[in-house]
């Protein structure tokens, strides 16, 4: 996983102006500040709404709107869990009480040693290979109990 | 040696070690002192049998698998000296599981290179818009119209209508945009065409713009699918720069350009309203319709949206002739559909077939029933809004209006089988749970109903005050159902009222109580 950078302003306006003249440029630009700087930090609200022309609550509004967005850093790895219904026919739930139990937090923290961010994810398209994952980006399909063990060490690592 | 060797590249492939057996053939074959010629193909859709590997032969291609890495080096030097291996397939055109199939809108996936155009014109790409430039935008849409194309993200609204609606609508820009935000579980259709044939994508928004009148397009796909996103990013760039895409297409008099917007994780942008919002940089909430996106869409402008399977159908319609798509399916429900069979399965993949299968050829024959062993007890049809079917109405044939008659709906084409291990009370909940993670919002039945939905189903499991509950509940699913503004709150009391319906039991009934939702 590509480590992110430190918050700066101005990397932020650089990276605000060069998809401001885009159709819809919202997404685009916090995806592209996510992909920076690990998460969208609360100081690039008002830059954005301010490019695009929109009050800052509305910025905000987007941001929490979606899931992918994260208001604060993450771990250094990011495991993911399919939670959705082909991966329960395979077991899933049992996984994800396992992978819970192994990192010692819930769905949606991140270990206290800052290692591991644990989320769940709705569909990975890989439900013919159910149960599924992905490891900061990479996807994971067959999981079973020896999988998950060997993926849990991999991020602690 | 130059023999072709073709390892796909599709995500589902990749997630169950395709990476690796490819780095394995290389190192193998470096070993030996050969160069292999290795193709990152899509794949064919038989994920059991993935990582499946072929080699072209004088005969055809010949498929083994499922290869891990550790076969390889045993693999290659059988496959060398002509050997059998005990993960030859035989050749892959063979496979009956293929074999059986009629592969129209997946035609070329699984078999060509999906980066490159030459290929992909060599199978008979472009032919479609070939076609379409010489009938002419009119006459185009006829063809749509005539084939029976039904939108395939699950409403099954006639393609053909809705281009002929934007056409008719008069503007100075119009837009052509393509939902890729396949969020429903069991499906991967989208995922498998935009990674195994992406140029296909190009070549349908082409013809949809050229016969509305629309010069741009977006392609939005949820972020969940990385690697369509690269795939179909490299393919807009090699079609820009063969001329394809931009000023003048294929030398037509027509300009069309597009590109690919990535979503963010919410479920309901699927909704096409909600896809149109997001896609404009707003919160994905869902729009009240009228104003129908083909008369005021994106920006405002008059926009065909379209799902990732219809358009990449639109290019063999033209191609082939509306006929003889049309030849093929059931009642209102012309051609194929990609059918996705997915979960506790053992034979597990896309099938590709017309309208008509039954659901217990599909589950049990096709599918080779369950992964675990153990009897098949339900399974859900359509996404995570789909209805939860028992046995007894696996005859029900694949066709959007019969699925309607047993209060059910095909969605996506996706199907989930569950073994005699699943709670449907558990699944009923979970899809009431699922609808208040997800609900964007706007409506107070989806947004309130799903919640109350949730905590109605855990008092029924808990035996309180069961009969006054069971009560509550269908009055919530009846409320959401019709009082919802989209199909997220419209349709989650297919799973819920279904599962009770017919799996009582699960829910602490001794006997069958209730009719299901009308």
């Amino acid at each position: 996983m590509n480590s992110p950078e430190p918050w700066s302003a101005a990397r932020a306006a650089e990276i605000i102006a060069a998809q401001a003249d885009c159709e819809g440029p919202a997404l685009p630009i916090l995806h592209a500040i996510q992909a920076t700087f690990g998460f969208v930090p609360e100081a690039v609200e008002p830059m954005i709404a301010e490019a695009l022309n929109l009050s800052r609550a509305e910025v905000h509004g987007v941001v929490t709107f979606y899931h992918d967005f994260r208001r604060k850093p993450a771990g250094r790895h990011v495991l993911k869990l399919c939670r959705a219904e082909a991966c329960q026919s395979m077991g899933a739930d049992a996984l994800a009480t396992r992978a819970e139990q192994a990192l010692g937090i819930r769905f949606g923290e991140t270990t206290p040693d800052g290692r591991v961010t644990l989320e769940p994810i709705y569909c990975l398209g890989l439900c013919a290979t159910a149960p599924s994952a992905m490891l900061d980006g990479r996807v994971i399909g067959r999981l079973d109990a020896r999988r998950l063990d060997r993926l849990v060490s991999e991020a602690q690592a | 040696m130059s023999a072709r060797f073709f390892i796909p590249g599709d995500a589902g492939a990749v997630a169950v070690g395709a990476d690796e057996v490819a780095t394995a053939f290389e190192a193998a074959a470096t070993a030996k002192g050969l160069t292999l010629d290795i193709v990152r193909n899509g794949s064919r859709g038989l994920y059991w049998l993935e990582p499946m590997v072929e080699v072209e032969t004088a005969a055809g291609r010949v498929a083994y698998g499922p290869v891990s890495a550790d076969d390889v080096p045993a693999l290659l030097e059988a496959m060398l000296a002509g050997e059998p291996h005990a993960l030859l397939l035989g050749p892959t055109e063979e496979i009956p599981w293929l074999k059986r199939q009629t592969r129209l809108t997946f035609a070329r996936c699984g078999i060509v290179d999906p980066r490159s155009l030459e290929d992909y014109r060599a199978h008979g790409g472009y032919k479609g818009l070939e076609k379409a430039l010489a009938l002419g935008a009119e006459a185009t849409i006829e063809a749509v119209v005539q084939s029976g194309l039904r939108g395939r993200g699950g409403a099954g609204f006639p393609t053909g209508i809705k281009w002929r609606t934007v056409a008719a609508t008069q503007a100075e820009q119009k837009y052509i945009v393509c939902n890729a935000d396949e969020g429903d579980s069991g499906t991967f259709a989208d995922r498998m065409i935009i990674e195994g044939d992406p140029f296909v994508m190009i070549e349908g928004m082409t013809i949809s713009g050229m016969a509305v009148g629309a010069t741009r397009g977006y392609l939005y796909i949820r972020s969940e699918y990385p690697h369509a996103v690269a795939r179909m990013e490299e393919a807009i760039r090699t079609a820009r720069t063969a001329g394809y895409l931009g000023r003048g297409v294929a030398g037509s008099a027509f300009d069309f350009d597009m590109e690919v917007r990535v979503g963010a994780g919410a479920y309901v942008c699927g909704e096409e309203t909600a896809l149109l919002e997001s896609l404009e940089g707003r919160r994905g909430v869902v729009r009240a319709k009228p104003p129908l996106p083909a008369h005021k869409g994106l920006f405002g402008k008059p926009t065909v949206i379209n799902n990732v399977i219809s358009l990449a159908t639109v290019p063999i319609i033209l191609a082939e002739g509306a006929t003889a798509y049309r030849d093929f399916g059931m009642g209102r429900s012309r051609g194929t559909m990609p059918i996705q069979i997915a979960g506790n399965v053992k034979h597990g993949g896309l099938y590709e077939v017309a309208f008509g299968v039954t659901l217990g050829e599909l589950v049990d024959e096709i599918g080779g029933g369950t992964a675990s062993g153990r009897p098949v007890r339900a399974v859900q049809v359509g996404g995570p809004l789909g209805a939860y079917f028992p046995r007894a109405l696996f005859d029900t044939p694949f066709d959007y209006e019969a699925f309607a008659g047993k209060d059910g709906l095909i969605g996506h084409g996706g199907i989930v089988v569950f073994d005699d291990t699943v709670d449907m009370a558990k699944q009923a909940r979970f899809a009431m749970e699922f609808c208040a993670l997800e609900s964007c919002g706007k409506c107070t039945p989806c947004r309130i109903g799903s919640t109350r939905g949730v905590e109605t189903v855990d008092r029924i499991v808990r035996g309180e005050d069961r009969e006054k509950n069971l009560v509550v509940l269908e009055d919530l699913c009846h409320t959401m159902k019709f009082g919802s503004l989209c199909a997220l709150g419209g349709f989650t009391p297919y799973p819920v009222m279904s599962a009770l319906h017919h799996f009582p039991e699960d829910f602490g009934a001794t006997t069958p109580v209730l009719e299901a939702a009308r």
